[in-house]
């Protein structure tokens, strides 16, 4: 991975419930996001995924570990953060609600200048109307000009979507990190956002850390993906290996049942992610894990190490990565082969 | 003949101030007992007024000409009578979103029985206590979860409540409208396991509303997509999904890759521009603005829907006979 740009490293974050139990929504997370790349950090709702975009763009203190940007852990004070929001920005989830109904796109847009000063004083000199509209432009929104004066419910969803890219673009970040950017929107305009974050890619080198639920998103746009399970990362490398030729019973069972998916066998998993105040000893998936419950595990003999060895934090290197117990089993054999 | 649902064209115009706003523009469907036929189409495609009328549930401001036969009956001009024997027992719906759709003050157990108590209040309460557990069941939940307020639910859990809200008089007919659009994907598919499961035990019919085309491949055994209020190409579902005639009905079915394909790699799939305003709906085809392959010719009429084969249609001039 050529020019690391954002890292989070063995971040924990805990909640306190109501009933003063301690949620633990990130339990060690390792993630890198190089300069340029697009990183698909995917998940069920309960994975902490959206948490850990968060600690990522500063909106959430980590209670241990850290997120470095080019390799400088962040400091914790207002003033730090500043320089920080500007490199990295959110795009959040849902425009219909994410923009103000009583503002103008171009105020929407200019919101962000004025507050890091950018208004006044650009690097290049351009007036506030020129990066506005520059903004917009490069969020495909042509002219420009046309829309300053528009409020959000005149537009379609579409548009509304990339108005909140152009509000984030507006300050020259390299960075995003779009969380469910498509969502919420109709199927036809899903690919045209996509296609725009890999154009910004190529055009300006941004990088996207796009968080969701979505595989096939995915699959369409990013070089990397990284699977979550409550509060770990369990699976991660290139998408062609992550989900091309998953490892992880997890991993596996979740492209088995994404719709017209083929050459999985469609594997259903009960229940839902376990609350994370009660994360279960040994491999945290081992409760719903089908190769537990198969006996492949414990054909494996590794069905006690599944129950109560714990598994590393995995490293976020090259390659591709998997923490389960039955595939390190495994991989003396795969190389056998 | 199918048992169960024609609507023959049926047409929904709702009259506002800016003028008449045709949403549905002569929509033919039809649905038998343990069918499950997919809706297909975007916002303001006219998918959900069309579903609206099958229960007369369509707003004031709406106009609907054409038929809706409900097992032979005309739904838009039965008797209030039946109309309401109708929404208790003959046909039910399952919305998206079911977090506002439950009371949060009531136990899931008096919500699910209430539909019961009001159509037969003679019922005694253990009759109603154990159809409410075997109403669980049926949905994946176990009986003891009657007792639980929705807040103490998951969002997948939730909608199990909502299909067994809508199974309680035991419909012959289940409407369902995006019944998984804010789910993960795992939490999908138990949902649709259990939709598919109950169409097969119960041999109801079901009409499921997605915008996701792949979804309803998979579950669903006819599909009809919709563009501009009208049907643009209706068929079998793998046919549709996988050699969709109609250029929309293609770029639907490509918006949602088949994760592993080559060909969608660094190469997502969408249209230009948006779904039209059914207020101002282009001359023509309604798509045509969009088309990638639209000519002038398309501008000129709306184009017919033609037969394809048995069983398939589509409503493009563009499609070789």
């Amino acid at each position: 991975m050529t020019g690391l740009l954002l890292q989070a490293r063995g971040v924990r974050v805990d909640f306190v419930t109501r009933g003063g139990e301690v949620a633990r929504a990130l339990d060690g997370a390792d993630l890198r996001v190089g300069a340029g790349e697009v990183v698909a950090l995917v998940g069920e709702s309960g994975s902490g995924k959206t948490t850990l975009a968060r600690v990522l763009v500063g909106l959430q203190q980590p209670d241990s570990g850290d997120v470095l940007l080019d390799g400088t852990p962040l400091g914790r004070r207002p003033r730090d953060l500043k320089p920080f929001r500007r490199r990295v920005q959110m795009v959040l989830q849902d425009p219909a609600g994410a923009l103000n109904p009583r503002q103008t796109v171009y105020d929407s847009v200019a919101e962000g200048l004025r507050l890091h000063g950018l208004s006044t004083r650009d690097p290049d000199g351009r007036s506030e109307e020129r990066q506005v509209a520059d903004a917009l432009a490069s969020a495909g929104l042509r002219p420009p000009e046309r829309l300053f004066l528009r409020y959000p419910h005149e537009l379609s969803g579409g548009q509304r979507q990339r108005v909140l890219i152009a509000g984030a673009l507006a300050l020259r970040p390299e960075l995003l990190i779009a969380d469910e950017p498509v969502s919420s929107l109709d199927a036809s305009i899903r690919g045209e956002i996509l296609a725009l974050l890999l154009k910004l890619r190529s055009d300006l080198g941004l990088g996207v850390l796009v968080v969701t639920h979505d595989l096939g998103l995915a699959w369409n746009i990013a070089d990397r993906t990284a699977v979550m399970y409550l509060g770990r990362i369990v699976e991660a490398g290139p998408t062609e290996d992550v989900l091309a030729d998953p490892q992880h019973p997890y991993t596996r069972a979740l492209l088995s049942v994404v719709p017209e998916m083929e050459g999985l066998e469609a594997v259903v998993l009960e229940g839902e992610i376990p609350d994370p105040t009660r994360i279960p000893a040994g491999c945290r998936f081992h409760p719903r894990c089908p190769a537990l419950a198969s006996g492949e595990a414990a054909e494996a003999g590794v069905d006690d190490d599944c129950r109560r060895t714990p598994l590393a934090v995995l490293p976020d290197h090259r390659g591709h990565n998997v923490a389960c117990h039955l595939v390190a089993a495994r991989i003396p054999a795969r190389d056998g082969q | 003949m199918p048992d169960l649902l024609t609507m023959r064209d049926v047409s929904v115009t709702y009259r506002t101030e800016g003028g008449d706003v045709p949403a549905v523009r002569g929509v033919d469907l039809a649905l038998s007992r343990g069918e499950i036929v997919g809706l297909a189409g975007e916002s303001g495609c006219g998918k959900s007024t069309l579903a609206s009328t099958i229960l007369r549930l369509q707003p004031p401001s709406a106009t609907v000409t054409g038929q809706v036969l409900f097992e032979g009956e005309d739904v838009l001009t039965m008797s209030w009578g039946d109309l309401r024997a109708l929404r208790w027992a003959g046909a039910s719906m399952v919305f998206q979103g079911a977090l506002h759709s439950l009371n949060p003050v009531r136990r899931i157990g008096d919500q699910i029985a209430e539909p019961i108590r009001v159509h037969s209040p003679e019922t005694p309460d253990r009759e109603v206590e154990a159809r409410v557990g075997e109403l669980l069941e049926q949905v994946g939940l176990p009986p003891t979860r009657a007792r639980a307020y929705p807040h103490q639910l998951s969002g997948g859990q939730r909608q199990r409540v909502m299909i067994a809200m809508a199974l309680a008089c035991r419909p012959r007919l289940i409407v369902a409208d995006e019944p998984t659009t804010a789910l993960d994907v795992m939490v999908q598919a138990q949902v649709l396991d259990v939709l598919s499961a109950l169409v097969h035990e119960l041999g109801v019919g079901m009409l499921m509303i997605s915008h996701d085309l792949s979804v309803l491949a998979d579950l669903c055994d006819r599909i009809v997509v919709m563009y501009g209020g009208r049907v643009v190409e209706t068929g079998p579902a793998e046919g549709v999904f996988g050699g969709a005639l109609h250029p929309y009905a293609g770029a639907l079915s490509a918006a949602f890759p088949r994760v592993g394909d080559p060909r969608a790699r660094f190469a997502p799939s969408g249209l230009p521009g948006d779904p039209p305003d059914p207020a101002q709906l282009p001359p023509g085809c309604a798509f045509a603005p969009r088309c990638p392959r639209a000519i002038e010719e398309c501008t000129r009429a709306v184009p017919e829907l033609r037969s394809f084969g048995a069983d398939r249609s589509a409503a493009c001039i563009r499609v070789a006979s």
